[in-house]
């Protein structure tokens, strides 16, 4: 099992490996010119040596994202609470929530800073309007699956609706609430850096802005680089979470012991 | 004690002697859905059960077995008559109830016995009392009924680590952990094999015998009902009625072997007589 297991990840390592050498080895063939696609040794040298002044944006667009993540996750829960108890609220409500998921969110940043100005605060905002969706459907989806027996059974008992959503409906929403959030945080960071391309003169997204239009290439590429190293880790953040939170969800393939 | 089988397996009523009354039902009916779409779920039924009772209803399937269960624990309304229970309306929720369906419905994210623990959780007086005795008394009590049903070192597995059986006997100590003074249990060995269900229903003998509830046990079983029940009430077809109502006074602890006994095996006869004629006689109808 765990055999196979580093196998894969060294597989995934070396394929990491093998694309940057490649590309490389591709830019120094072709002589390509740095002013168009600098080489990865490059691009770490700029990250390196730019990273002083990279560092106060990594930090506003992190903390851009985590704000607009953690609003969004409030409002996912209680609007996913809400309309995941009741089946009428559920269907009234979902046309509404597939409009509003489905305008692109680049259209509402030039809104947000017709609102709040340009910097934080539409950061913030396109990151909560971007990332507050997957929250709520797999909220409302995991409390509206809850066995009809086992609230009868609960029923009987004399339980109180807040009673059966605290002790069965809310645990049983957490391996779909945590799947939720490891898309959820992808998204708000997406939205952050967004609305700091379009709108703001702080952040990484603003950084790469105003990189390209020095023509230092390799610093833009620097910018992309942290913004891969950012999203991964924050994937992997609540991947992790979510393991040790909703493990019995995941053991199905579990040996059963003695 | 009675140790011959009494003979009143005919229609008349059964007197519920000096035994308080558990559950009353006066002229109850329940139809679900409004105007034309009205399904009729139960017709006017009168059913008195008395305390420490143990009742099997039978009938063909759809006939309002689950309805006359659901109307106990108070999770349909009546449409005409009163449904007491406890001395009181149901709403009032004067005693307690614990209850077990065909699907044991196990919390897979808790250990068996935090799961047999959950009724403490919610109901009175134990409620309050939980987070202080949660991990002293209430758990002590949770792993004396698992004892008693033979999973004795089980308590801290994880449901996905027990087997149907195993869950099925779990799911009887959660219903009678918070000492429910009535138990009402839908098929609960509907889905187990013939030998589980045979040592569950010594289990459940044993269970009654020591807690003295008052049952009111769904089943399609009819030897399930004949080992288990003091008294056995037959349904007829959809809109459901009680066709019959009778004793059924064998010596317990009855065992397994004594479901194969000429007694007990003419007793079955006529229960199966009678739901096969509810079952034609409905078809009849219909045609």
């Amino acid at each position: 099992m765990s055999g196979l297991d580093i196998r894969q990840k060294g597989w995934s390592a070396a394929l990491i490996v093998l694309f940057f050498v490649a590309w490389e080895l591709f830019c120094l063939m072709t002589g390509m010119s740095d002013l168009v696609l600098p080489r990865p040794s490059q691009i770490l040298v700029t990250l390196v040596e730019r990273f002083p002044v990279l560092w106060p944006h990594i930090i506003q667009t992190l903390a851009t994202t985590m704000f607009g993540f953690v609003l969004g996750v409030a409002l996912g829960v209680v609007l996913g609470a809400f309309i995941g108890v009741s089946k009428t609220a559920y269907d009234t409500a979902y046309p509404l929530l597939i409009g509003f998921s489905s305008i692109p969110k680049v259209a509402v940043v030039p809104i947000f800073v017709l609102w709040f100005g340009s910097g934080t605060v539409p950061a913030v905002l396109t990151a909560l309007s971007i990332c507050f969706f997957p929250i709520v459907v797999n909220i409302a989806t995991g409390l509206a699956t809850t066995e009809p027996e086992l609230e009868d059974v609960l029923k009987a008992l004399g339980a109180s609706k807040f009673d059966i959503l605290w002790n069965v409906g809310l645990p049983r929403t957490m391996p779909f609430f945590f799947a939720s959030l490891k898309v959820a945080i992808s998204y708000a960071f997406v939205g952050a850096v967004l609305s700091e391309t379009v709108a703001s003169n702080r952040g990484i997204g603003n950084v790469m802005m105003t990189a390209s239009s020095n023509f230092n290439v390799p610093l833009v590429f620097a910018g992309l680089f942290v913004l891969a190293g950012l999203g991964v880790a924050l994937y992997v953040v609540f991947s992790l979470i979510e393991g040790k939170v909703t493990g019995w969800a995941t053991r199905k393939n579990d040996v059963i012991a003695t | 004690m009675r140790m011959q089988p009494t003979s009143n397996f005919s229609g008349e009523a059964v007197s519920a002697g000096s035994a308080p009354i558990a559950i009353e039902l006066s002229d109850t009916s329940v139809t679900f859905g409004r105007g034309t779409r009205a399904v009729p779920a139960l017709s006017t039924t009168t059913l008195r059960i008395a305390d420490g009772e143990f009742v099997a209803l039978v009938g063909p399937s759809g006939c309002g077995k689950s309805t006359i269960l659901r109307l106990v624990s108070g999770l349909v309304q009546p449409s005409t008559g009163v449904v007491i229970v406890g001395g009181r309306e149901v709403a009032a929720r004067a005693m307690r109830v614990g209850m077990a369906f065909q699907n044991p419905t196990m919390l897979p994210w808790m250990t068996i016995e935090r799961n047999i623990m959950l009724p403490l959780k919610i109901v009175e007086p134990f409620r309050s009392q939980f987070r202080k005795r949660r991990k002293t008394e209430f758990r002590d009590k949770a792993n004396a009924l698992l004892e008693q049903v033979g999973l004795k070192g089980f308590g801290g597995r994880f449901p996905w680590q027990l087997s149907g059986g195993m869950l099925q006997r779990a799911n009887l100590c959660r219903a009678l952990i918070h000492e429910p003074r009535l138990l009402l249990l839908d098929e609960p060995f509907g889905a187990l094999d013939q030998f589980t269900r045979e040592e569950l229903w010594s289990i459940l003998q044993k269970l009654w015998m020591t807690h003295k509830p008052t049952v009111l046990l769904v089943t399609h079983d009819l030897r399930e009902a004949g080992f288990l029940a003091s008294r056995i009430c037959v349904m007829s077809a959809r809109p459901g009625r009680i066709l019959d109502d009778s004793h059924v006074g064998f010596a317990r602890p009855r065992t397994v072997a004594m479901t194969f006994e000429p007694d007990f095996v003419a007793l079955n006869q006529k229960l199966r007589g009678m739901i096969v004629d509810a079952r034609s006689a409905a078809q009849e109808g219909a045609a």
